[in-house]
């Protein structure tokens, strides 16, 4: 109580600098190191070196950290405003494809065709002009941009329908489901001029990087862990500050909410429209790394796994959701490898246990009893932890 | 004719809420009958009637949350409530409280109170909102009108059934309306929970019109209020308490049942 009073809200940015939630500095560190001890390692020490990361796994952990950060884009909505979106993968995928683009026209003339303007797929097609679409691509400011503003443009609209609909719960749940499911579809087609089946690949380089070179890809990685903890730092500042706290009402009782006085759509929208462009960061980070994109990633599929992650690592935690994708996606890698045919026995059967057992993931658990121990200690008042207390209905 | 609008006409701008013929069916079944009935500024009125007389859909047409299929609702006399959403009819100063006790939970009530709060509540004036001292004080104010100032720091969810329609009670004062519509405060309230309450609504009654639907006749009377009685979403009889209870067609219809 005291502690409440003597430091009651005084906006997101002083919020932000005197604290950041539970095990967020902690976080925030380990990105950091592995920000530095990764690239040295892997320039510096010898490859029998026990600690030395070979470059194969620095590409590997570059793509589970583009992971992350879409997991943290879906923990933001679905853990603080309680919007649970099974279509995310479709923002991954559109910021993919944007930065997919500016790296089809980087090939320039090497291309199989050698065709200066076109992409191969396009010659293939015997296209003989450039769509209008593709215009600007070649630019990496212009790309850049449009990674940002096609996911974040298509969940305005989207939200805008369905938030002003009072469209909510399950509801919400199967659109987002069918609107990745209908990009799916198109993106499949030849004359969308995205590449149909194939997406996009054969990419060489990135601003003049060569996307092969060890340095490229320490620097991609480097990057993503940065795009992961801005994301998490602009996570933080939003649900720390009284719009967090408008989000956690929506979540809990959206009603009052709006007998409170707040637009409960536009709140919504603007966390959908923030989350989108996390999740297009993610995917143009992660296009470069992979070295393709193509439809699959908007199989609907694709979308409930990033929800597993978040369930698993603690919806409403933040740096939960990053752990959850990193163990789900590291589980992922290692069982498809040792026992191709039982990963989706075994993912199915994480999220059923995680359901029935660890309703909180395993960073809310982790709180509850880290908080029971303390009280066991001091016999004081109940901190909050902001984890999320019902499912929404 | 033309008297008779005339006479609605004044009545309606000197009203705080004035509603004349307001109808609402759900499939077919007509929740509110050609409700007509006026709150008078800084009035207590307390409405009474049987399960399903309406009592919830009149405050949902007030509150913007239902639209009447016809029928004028006016707030101040001029606005037109019919015409807008639950977010802008609580900011023109129209608070509700929920029959089932309803605060955010998992924040502490303090946040609540916070949450509360009248002011601007835009996307981006929320996000960037800091409290100042005026604010803190008048949370702490709340807190002590609703006996909630040890409980400051704790969960919402973690407060009696009693505390929380308290809490539910000081959000609405937080947002300082001119008119506050109470659905069954003391629901589930002990003797001594309810006795409290009934002072605290008269308390705020004085600088606030309030609306309190209530079944409890004790409390009712303990209100010391007009009282309005519905039955089949009309209005079946007004006045003091002991003038509606010796109602004939009043009785008829509560021990009908």
């Amino acid at each position: 109580m005291v502690d409440m009073i003597n430091k009651p809200n005084k906006g997101p940015f002083v919020s932000l600098m005197t604290g950041l939630p539970g095990g967020g500095k902690t976080f925030l560190g380990i990105l950091l190191v592995a920000a530095f001890f990764v690239p040295l390692s892997n320039t510096f020490l010898p490859e029998s070196s026990p600690f030395y990361v070979p470059t194969y796994l620095v590409s590997l952990m570059g793509k589970y950290v583009c992971f992350a950060l879409l997991a943290l884009s879906v923990d933001l909505i679905w853990g603080f405003a309680g919007i649970l979106s099974l279509g995310h993968g479709a923002f991954f995928a559109l910021g993919g494809y944007a930065m997919g683009m500016y790296l089809m026209r980087q090939i320039g003339d090497r291309g199989v065709y050698g065709n200066p303007l076109l992409p191969d797929f396009m010659v293939f097609l015997n296209w003989t002009e450039l769509p209008w679409y593709w215009f600007g691509f070649d630019i990496f400011p212009f790309a850049m941009l449009m990674v940002i503003l096609v996911p974040g443009l298509l969940a305005f609209i989207f939200g805008w329908f369905a938030f002003r609909s009072r469209v909510t719960g399950v509801y919400l749940s199967i659109i987002t489901q069918a609107m990745t499911y209908a990009l799916l579809l198109a993106f499949f087609r030849n004359d969308m001029g995205f590449g149909g089946n194939n997406g996009l690949t054969d990419f060489k380089d990135l601003l003049g990087f060569d996307l092969q070179a060890t340095g490229t890809r320490l620097g991609l990685f480097v990057a993503s862990l940065i795009a992961l903890a801005l994301g998490y730092l602009v996570c933080c500042f939003i649900t720390q500050s009284k719009l967090g706290r408008v989000l956690i009402a929506i979540r809990d009782a959206e009603s009052r909410t709006r007998f409170s006085g707040y637009r409960v759509e536009y709140y919504k929208l603007f966390v959908f429209v923030v989350s989108a462009i996390l999740a297009g960061i993610a995917g143009a980070l992660y296009v470069p790394q992979v070295g393709i994109i193509n439809p699959s990633e908007f199989s609907p599929a694709n979308s409930i796994e990033v929800v597993i992650w978040v369930a698993v690592g603690g919806r409403g935690t933040l740096w939960g959701a990053v752990l959850g994708a990193f163990l789900v996606n590291w589980g992922k890698s290692y069982f498809t490898g040792s026992f191709p045919d039982a990963w989706l026995y075994f993912l199915g059967g994480l999220f059923v246990f995680t359901t029935l057992f660890l309703p909180k993931g395993i960073v809310g658990t982790a709180a509850v009893w880290i908080e029971k121990f303390k009280n066991k200690q001091q016999g004081s008042s109940p901190m909050q932890a902001p984890v999320p207390v019902k499912e929404e209905q | 004719m033309t008297m008779q609008l005339k006479e609605s006409a004044e009545q309606n701008l000197s009203s705080i809420l004035y509603l004349d013929g307001v109808s609402v069916s759900f499939d077919g079944f007509k929740a509110l009958n050609n409700l007509s009935f006026v709150v008078e500024p800084g009035e207590m009125r307390a409405i009474i009637g049987p399960n399903g007389a309406g009592k919830t859909t009149m405050m949902d047409v007030i509150t913007g949350k239902t639209k009447p299929d016809t029928g004028d609702v006016f707030f101040k006399g001029a606005i037109d409530l019919t015409k807008h959403d639950e977010a802008y009819i609580a900011n023109l100063g129209i608070g509700r409280k929920f029959q089932k006790p309803t605060v955010f939970e998992s924040q502490t009530v303090f946040h609540n109170l916070e949450l509360s709060l009248k002011g601007e509540k835009g996307v981006i004036a929320t996000l960037f909102a800091a409290l100042n001292d005026v604010e803190v004080g008048r949370i702490m104010e709340v807190l002590n009108i609703i006996r909630l100032t040890e409980k400051a720091g704790d969960l919402a969810g973690s407060l009696s059934h009693g505390q929380k329609q308290w809490l539910e009670i000081g959000m609405l004062l937080m947002q300082d309306p001119d008119l506050l519509l109470v659905d069954e405060p003391v629901a589930g309230m002990t003797d001594a929970e309810t006795e409290q309450t009934a002072i605290l609504l008269r308390d705020i009654s004085a600088t606030h019109s309030v609306v309190v639907v209530e079944h409890d006749m004790e409390f009712v009377r303990a209100l010391k209020s007009k009282v309005t009685v519905l039955h089949e979403g009309s209005v079946l009889a007004e006045g003091s308490l002991d003038t509606v209870q010796n109602n004939q067609r009043v009785i008829e219809v509560y021990l009908g049942r």
